[in-house]
């Protein structure tokens, strides 16, 4: 039996095919203006590069910010869920999750059965999420996929304080004013979410094996920075950005 | 687009509460009472809703709140254009959103019922927060009115001798206040008579919380929210009384017949902090979709929570200590306690807690209370961010996602 997982994120729309428990296929496109687009692009795309007929899916589940919007789903699934149920296909071993998307951040602690036990997600603002990292990659002009390599090689992180995303960019451009390195600045970025991601993971009590899971975790930077802050070593699977759409077709077989 | 000429869908019509009319009413003519005392020559005193109202009753003086009206005018969702009104008069946005709609609506009259009327005098008791001191100096000082302050010491974990002595000592002084004011002797037969309303109304309002322990519940949190502005305004008066002995009839009535607030009710939430007045319906469509019933709330039982403080056959003896031990005057451990006693009571089957950017009293130990009664009722508790009045701290689709994701955890348990 096929079935589909779409997620669409703020940034990017997501899908995942799955047969018969194995992961068939998968697709990223970036969402842009309408979700609603995106998600029936998505699932053009990754039907035609798997050369799956549309009659061959037997259940189609979508999760992500704009879950309701995709018309053609059977059921809309929240990304907790879905996220959840994703890492553990990944590795069944892990029992907490966190998955900094474009616009929020969530920690999620499951059972054995990848089934959640307990999530917390952060207030609304948007430091802590994807959308304020590339906020500052707009500041700094760099390009966000070189955040991670280049935060590696900072001598001295610096000390990025504001809780709000708009004051900390102005805190960005105060410091690339007054000379600081780049990768320095990007250094203390990552710094500055980890510990808002840490403070709120804390409250809930992280259980190890901890997964990252959602786009920022392709930034190593990040990931080391949540390490640091949360005092748990962090794995990220190559599939980390699809985790959301793969748990969602997972759930879809299940309905 | 009209809805005239439709046929009212008969499910719905079937779950509506018919006493909402009489309520309207009631609530209409207080209004107008209030606003017409300049012409009738009563007297208004303005007075924060955790307040001692009781005396005012005596002395004949129509008591007004203030928050009241802040949640009417979050309701008719005019909140956020008066915080701003607000805020260009040079308040803070951290300001309580009851303070700030409430300073901006007074020099312009603003707010769905064209502005609260003139008041004469200010009453403010600190029981609920430190806020209201500072918002009623700024209206005492704009209506240039005097101001009557009862302070009520903070109960960490009991009430000592010294607090009551405090607390009753300034009960005397409030008395003397109002005769002042109003040059005339307080009646203290009438005073009596008017503690013993209060007990009773505040009983009922009780048994008519109560009736919701009932599976499934024939009223919501979402109703008592609406049905609450009685005994926060009129409590001490026969009136009181009156609507809540024929709402409680009519819940019983409902139980009987089995109508119940949620169609098909399967999970039961208890709701913590004041209501989201903006997104009330919103809400309440939003977790009935999910079969899910609020069925209590720490907020509207406030209202009747330190009763058994209070004797109704010294009222005024005993009022000190029933008004400074209610909800929001309390330790953390405590409110937990009580907490934890209604997810008993109405067997709850989790917690929704509203971190309210307005009111810190209330939100600031929601953490500790929410871990401490997963600790000790392994029930799932949910936080969302919100604001009563200000909808500019309010996200759908963040909150919506963690709605969702919440009954889907109660689902699968
Ligand atoms: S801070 Fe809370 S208790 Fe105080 S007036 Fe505002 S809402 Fe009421």
């Amino acid at each position: 039996m096929v079935t589909l997982g779409i997620d669409v994120g703020s940034i990017t729309a997501k899908a995942a095919l799955v047969k018969d428990g194995k992961l068939l296929s998968t697709a990223v496109i970036v969402t842009g203006y309408n979700s609603k687009n995106a998600g029936e692009a998505v699932f053009e795309k990754i039907l035609s590069e798997a050369g799956v007929n549309r009659a061959e899916i037997k259940g189609i589940v979508a999760t992500g910010y704009g879950r309701n919007s995709v018309s053609f789903a059977g059921k809309s699934i929240t990304e907790i869920t879905c996220h959840a149920a994703g890492a553990h296909f990944l590795n069944p071993a892990v029992r907490s999750v966190i998955d900094i998307g474009g616009q929020d951040s969530k920690a999620i602690v499951m059972d054995e059965a990848g089934k959640v036990k307990d999530f917390a997600m952060n207030d609304k603002c948007a430091a802590g999420t994807g959308r304020f990292l590339e906020v500052m990659a707009r500041a700094l002009e760099v390009d966000i996929n070189d955040f991670g390599s280049m935060s590696l090689k900072a001598d001295n992180p610096a000390k990025i304080s504001s809780l709000c995303t708009v004051f900390a960019e102005s805190e960005v451009i105060s410091l690339i004013a007054k000379g600081e390195k780049r990768k320095n600045i990007i250094a203390g970025i990552h710094e500055s979410i980890g510990s808002r991601v840490a403070a709120m993971a804390g409250r809930l009590g992280l259980t190890s094996p901890v997964m990252m899971t959602g786009g920022v975790a392709k930034n190593i930077g990040v990931v080391k920075a949540l390490e640091g802050k949360t005092g748990k070593s962090i794995e990220v699977s190559d599939m980390a950005q699809l985790t959301g759409a793969i748990g969602a077709a997972l759930i879809a077989m299940t309905l | 687009m009209t809805t005239e000429g439709q046929a009212p869908d008969p499910e719905k019509e079937k779950r509506k509460i018919k006493s909402v009319k009489k309520m309207k009413e009631i609530m209409t003519n207080y209004y107008i009472e209030a606003k017409s005392a300049e012409q009738t020559g009563k007297k208004v005193a303005w007075i924060t809703s955790g307040g001692p109202v009781e005396p005012l009753i005596v002395m004949d003086i129509i008591p007004v709140y203030p928050e009241n009206h802040g949640a009417m005018i979050g309701a008719s969702k005019m909140g956020v254009d008066l915080c701003e009104k607000s805020e260009q008069m040079g308040y803070s946005r951290d300001l309580c959103s009851y303070a700030r709609s409430d300073i901006a609506c007074a020099p312009v009259n603003g707010g769905p019922i064209g502005g609260l009327p003139r008041p004469d005098m200010l009453v403010c008791c600190n029981n609920i927060c430190g806020t209201v001191l500072k918002w009623y100096e700024v209206q005492a000082r704009y209506f240039n009115v005097p101001l009557f302050i009862l302070d009520t010491p903070f109960c960490h974990t009991e009430f000592s001798d010294e607090a009551r002595k405090y607390v009753r000592k300034q009960v005397d002084e409030y008395i003397e206040f109002l005769e002042m004011v109003c040059g005339k002797k307080c009646d203290f037969d009438r005073m009596a008579e008017v503690g013993k309303l209060s007990v009773r109304g505040q009983r009922l309002w009780q048994e008519v919380l109560d009736t919701a322990a009932h599976k499934p519940a024939p009223m919501s949190a979402f109703d008592a929210f609406f049905h609450l502005a009685l005994i926060v305004t009129l409590r001490g008066t026969q009136t009181v009384i009156d609507y809540y002995t024929g709402l409680l009839e009519e819940m019983r009535e409902r139980i009987t017949s089995g109508i119940s607030a949620v169609p098909d009710e399967k999970y039961r939430l208890l709701w913590d902090n004041l209501p989201v007045w903006y997104k009330t319906k919103w809400l309440s469509e939003k977790f009935a979709a999910h079969d899910a019933c609020l069925v209590a709330d720490t907020y509207t039982s406030a209202w009747c929570g330190s009763l058994k403080y209070i004797d109704e056959n010294d009222f005024l003896g005993t009022m000190a200590e029933g008004y400074s031990r209610i909800y929001l005057n309390i330790g953390v451990d405590e409110m937990a306690e009580t907490v934890i006693e209604m997810v008993d009571k109405y067997d709850a089957d989790g917690v929704v807690m509203h971190s309210n950017r307005s009111c810190k009293p209330y939100s600031l130990g929601q953490y500790d209370i929410q871990r401490i009664v997963q600790e000790k009722r392994e029930i799932p508790t949910l936080m969302i961010e919100a604001d009563m009045v200000d909808e500019r701290s309010f996200s759908e689709s963040q909150i919506e996602t963690r709605i969702d994701a919440f009954m889907e955890v109660l689902k699968a348990r």
